[in-house]
């Protein structure tokens, strides 16, 4: 089992989900996320006074899956979250020891 | 009772109301500038005085500042507690409304202007000491200096120094405050490590806008009637606010590439401030003069703190000091007859004098409202403390001084 770790522009959420909702995708979970990378921070002006924003926001979408599936989904969600500019983030991919769903008690692949 | 002009009374009780939004539009305009967990502190500060200054008034505050002079310094006490304020109107401040009106009218313009210095100690002072020291300054400071200007045989008035709503009796007497009450208060902990950014500035917006609203009120309201003055002054104020708008925008936008929101709130409201004396003055071409002016002067006016290093959390030195310097002096240039028999011409219509006197009032109302201000701070400082304790300050006003936060959504 697999769990694929996203972190991609907001603007880009709505695209990406509808594509692995359509490539069979069951289950998504999305956290508001704040962060650099090398797109560094973006600068803010009051009054006249600049400010450095260190942390933009990014959506991080966690995907668990069985292991043959991950390189798929991580390729669709290169292919909707990418702009080509820096910024559009970065995937992760690693195993996970175990799923356990709640209401039934499945593990295994039987629960991702 | 048949003197009283209904028209007037009707203009007066909309421009009281008018000028008693200001407050909490006020209190949306500051608390959007600091951090989330300041929003409700910074909001109390200018709501709280609605009801301390409003019981001052009248119990003695008006009595101190209208009441019968005492040596062109100060109102006797014969109106305390509003006694002989009746519905009979007062032939020397509005003969064709209430004495009861004018009063409340003028209860408004002692409401606000102490909340306005309540900016530059934004999210560090204590809420006990707030209380007794405005309540100090509006006894020790805005009522003489009141009846210096608007006070019959008040001595600024006797002078012939020109103030239509309270450029130097409001804004001024505010700015020299709030210059040394950021100076003595000291600079919040968390400045030097950045980052200290406005939290909510929709609520500035709407705070812009009930303030300019409630403006109209403020300055037509001190034609004191329904009359042709206060349609030159209402047109005046709405033209130099949009002028001073647009030209803090367009010096931000040379200064920073960018024209933002918060800028043109800013210039709206240094527009305003500036206006403020000049209002029933002035013809319509000096109020577009006055509002250009006062929208880059501000603008360095805010910058230059970062110099000078005190920490006028939300600029009421450099926004409401500097506006209402300049709106006083510039009364003394653009002033003219033609807008208002009872005023006097500026050097621009050949009365060079005036300037002079302007200039007077202007020093006269910044060294005494600084001193006393001073003397108020360090006093209570020793007493009472000014600032919250380091951890309080950290954890937020909100819940320090008040066990209450802003946001719970």
């Amino acid at each position: 089992m697999k769990l694929v770790k996203a972190i991609i522009r907001p603007s880009k959420l709505d695209e990406v989900t509808e594509a692995l909702t359509a490539a069979g995708v069951q289950g998504i979970t999305v956290v508001t996320v704040h962060g650099f990378g090398r797109q560094k921070g973006h600068k803010t002006v009051y009054r006249g006074q600049e400010y450095l924003v260190h942390f933009i926001e990014k959506k991080m979408i966690e995907i668990t899956t069985n292991d043959e599936d991950a390189e798929r989904i991580a390729k669709i969600i290169i292919k909707y979250a990418r702009t080509g500019e820096v910024g559009d983030g970065k995937i992760f991919i690693s195993s996970i020891d175990n799923a356990i769903r709640i209401r039934t008690g499945e593990e295994g692949e039987k629960a991702v | 009772m048949e003197k009283i002009n209904p028209a007037d009374t009707a203009w007066m009780l909309v421009s009281t109301a008018l000028v008693m939004l200001m407050t909490p539009g006020l209190a949306l305009f500051y608390g959007g500038m600091v951090r989330r967990k300041n929003v409700l502190a910074t909001m109390m500060h200018s709501f709280i005085l609605i009801g301390v200054v409003s019981i001052q008034w009248v119990l003695f505050g008006y009595s101190l500042a209208f009441g019968p002079d005492k040596g062109h310094l100060i109102g006797g006490l014969e109106w305390a507690g509003l006694k002989n304020v009746g519905m009979t109107p007062h032939e020397g401040y509005a003969a064709t409304i209430p004495h009861m009106l004018f009063m409340v009218y003028q209860m408004m313009f002692a409401v606000i202007t102490p909340a306005l210095i309540s900016g530059a100690f934004a999210e560090r002072f204590r809420f006990k000491t707030y209380l007794v020291f405005m309540l100090l300054w509006c006894t020790l400071v805005y009522d003489p200096i009141a009846h210096w200007v608007w006070g019959i045989d008040g001595w600024i008035r006797n002078m012939g120094a020109l103030d239509f709503a309270g450029g130097t009796v409001v804004h001024i007497s505010a700015g020299a405050a709030a210059l040394c009450a950021a100076i003595l208060t000291g600079r919040r902990r968390a400045l030097e490590d950045g980052g200290v950014v406005p939290h909510n500035l929709t609520l500035t917006l709407i705070g812009t806008a009930l303030l300019w609203f409630g403006w109209f009120g403020f300055n037509a309201g001190s034609a004191l009637g329904a009359n042709t003055l206060s349609v030159s002054a209402f047109v005046a104020t709405h033209i130099a606010t949009c002028a001073a708008a647009m030209s803090w925008g367009i010096t931000e936008w040379l200064h920073r590439g960018k024209m933002t929101t918060l800028g043109v709130a800013s210039g709206a409201v240094a527009g305003l401030v500036a206006i403020t004396p000049a209002a029933g003055f002035v013809g319509p071409m000096p109020a577009v003069a006055i509002g250009l002016g006062v929208g880059a002067l501000c603008y360095g006016g805010v910058q230059f703190k970062l110099k000078a290093k005190y920490d006028d959390s939300l600029d009421v030195v450099g926004v409401h000091g500097v506006g209402g310097t300049f709106g006083a002096l510039m009364t003394g240039l653009f002033a003219n007859v033609a807008y208002n028999a009872a005023g006097s011409n500026g050097l621009f219509y050949g009365n060079a004098v005036l300037l002079s006197k302007q200039a007077l009032a202007v020093v006269v109302t910044i060294g005494y409202s600084f001193a006393v201000t001073f003397v108020l701070l360090k006093v209570l400082d020793l007493v009472m403390g000014l600032r919250v304790k380091p951890e309080e300050e950290e954890e937020g006003l909100d819940l320090s001084q008040h066990n209450e936060m802003g946001y719970n959504i």
